[in-house]
């Protein structure tokens, strides 16, 4: 089987500080990789180059593109990026607003990414944005409502649904559970996991919470000032880590 | 089937003095299909590292694991990944699931993940959930708010779903009553029969007995501790 990602010494430098250095790794299809570390350590900025989102100053990012194969995306044109960033990918924002329209409503958040795929037939996206609202969990009968008359569980789901319903490949999570009550956070987790398994799909997941990534990711990587310190199998890192700051970093969980 | 030799690990502690804690040396295992070694000695000899190494959990600093064409001491993750979905099963002593996922998917799921057929992988778990005594009614519910008892039986139901080559048990009849634990060898002997590779840890003396084919004493491994 060939990596759906192969990422080779991406580097980002903020003047003279380092946002991420001389990260390397191949993503397989069906993998969930977890990157962990404190804030200020490098990964969203790391998730935000591999995503498009900000030029690297170094590195290659390539992704196994259906049309043609491995491409370099960091090179690839702005119209080809975006075109993935629509297609093949999909980015899940910590706060949902920054991933919603606020002033559309719930289907028409989910419409939109249909319609900048190329469907046009308004029975057929609102169907498949009931469908997806549905398998998100929001009642079919919010459809016309706005995210804004939202709870914060129901904006972060609708986002997934906008996100996942064009079928993407590899989906970027950026502290999807970030903020939510742990009732909330359970149910995101289940629904996420049931999502990946389905659909097979690829995901990289920043987040602080080892709980989470416990539960979601098979491999994780950890990060310090910019740097990936360790990476493994996830409980291996988790129950064994093997680098000084993996191990702080594990034994400063509260125990619940 | 299960090939260990010239194991070592130790616990470096970077954040307390880099302390460096030696916990097994020179450990050698072999276990052929259709047969169950039970690893003895004192608590604290190193039965679980043992086990956790084999399972990929724990690193090993030196020498080889293999499980079937796998050296776990030294793959890749994803071979691991892949060893552990078809091949080599894992029954711990504690149920780690994702909150509200109900007991029937969460025993089902290592069948779903070889690619079984949802009808197919629940009717495999309702028979196991039903043959350890899990009451119907509880099936639809998370095993988060189950006793511990019936943790351990849903955990058991679950490592025992997928017919794996090869089975890592640590203390499957702990917790559990004479009825259960009767349940629970007649699996370990069923999968002996089927030709899975066992190795156990059992406090239950009479269990080890009955289903352990012979026993190998991990405090052989245990370095000396030097002062």
């Amino acid at each position: 089987m060939t990596p759906l990602l192969q990422v080779d010494g991406l580097s980002k430098f903020y003047g003279q500080r380092i946002g991420c250095a001389d990260v390397s790794f191949d993503l397989y299809p069906g993998e969930v990789m977890g990157i962990v570390g404190e804030s200020g350590s490098g990964k969203s900025t790391l998730l935000n180059c591999l995503a498009g989102h900000l030029p690297p100053d170094a590195g290659r990012v390539m992704f196994d593109t259906r049309a043609e194969g491995m491409r370099d995306t960091v090179t690839m044109s702005e119209p080809e990026r975006r075109m993935l960033g629509r297609t093949d990918w999909a980015f899940v924002h910590q706060h949902a607003r920054d991933g919603l329209r606020m002033n559309v409503s719930a289907g028409g958040n989910v419409g939109e990414r249909l319609m900048a795929v190329g469907a046009r037939h308004y029975g057929d996206i609102r169907s498949q944005a009931i469908d997806w609202l549905g398998r998100v969990e929001i009642a079919e009968d919010r459809i016309d409502d706005r995210p804004r008359q939202f709870s914060g569980g129901m904006q972060q789901r609708l986002q997934i649904a906008r996100n996942l319903v064009t079928g993407p490949r590899l989906v970027f999570m950026d502290e999807p559970t970030g903020g939510l009550d742990v009732s909330v956070q359970a149910r995101l987790l289940d629904l996420l996991r049931g999502l990946v398994r389905e659909m097979g799909l690829s995901a990289i997941i920043v987040t602080h919470d080892l709980a989470v990534v416990r539960l979601l990711a098979d491999r994780l990587m950890v990060m310090k000032d910019g740097h990936v310190v360790e990476t493994g199998l996830t409980d291996q890192v988790l129950d064994d880590p093997q680098h000084a700051y993996s191990q702080l970093l594990v034994s400063s969980v509260l125990q619940v | 089937m299960i090939e260990v030799s010239g194991v070592a690990k130790s616990f470096v502690l970077h954040n307390q003095g880099s302390a460096v804690i030696p916990v097994m040396h020179g450990a050698d295992l072999s276990v052929a299909p259709g047969e169950c070694v039970a690893l003895v000695g004192a608590s604290g000899a190193g039965k679980s590292t043992l086990m956790r190494m084999i399972y990929g959990n724990y690193t090993a600093q030196a020498g080889r694991i293999a499980v079937g064409d796998v050296d776990v001491a030294s793959a890749p993750p994803r071979d691991i990944l892949r060893l552990r979905r078809e091949t080599l099963g894992y029954v711990s002593q504690f149920l780690r699931v994702v909150p509200r996922v109900p007991t029937l998917q969460v025993v089902a799921e290592p069948l779903r993940a070889v690619g079984a057929d949802a009808a197919r992988a629940e009717a495999r778990a309702r028979d196991l959930l039903a043959m350890l005594n899990i009451p119907e009614r509880l099936w639809s519910l998370s095993p988060t708010t189950f006793s511990g008892g019936e943790q351990q039986r849903v955990n058991i139901a679950r490592g025992f779903a997928h017919d794996y080559p090869a089975l890592l048990l640590d203390e499957p009849t702990a917790s559990l009553d004479a009825t259960n634990r009767a349940v629970v060898l007649d699996l370990i002997e069923a999968a002996k029969a089927r030709g899975a590779a066992i190795v156990g840890i059992f406090h239950d003396e009479a269990a080890r007995a009955q289903v352990c084919d012979r026993e190998v004493d991990v405090s052989r491994f245990t370095p000396e501790r030097a002062a």
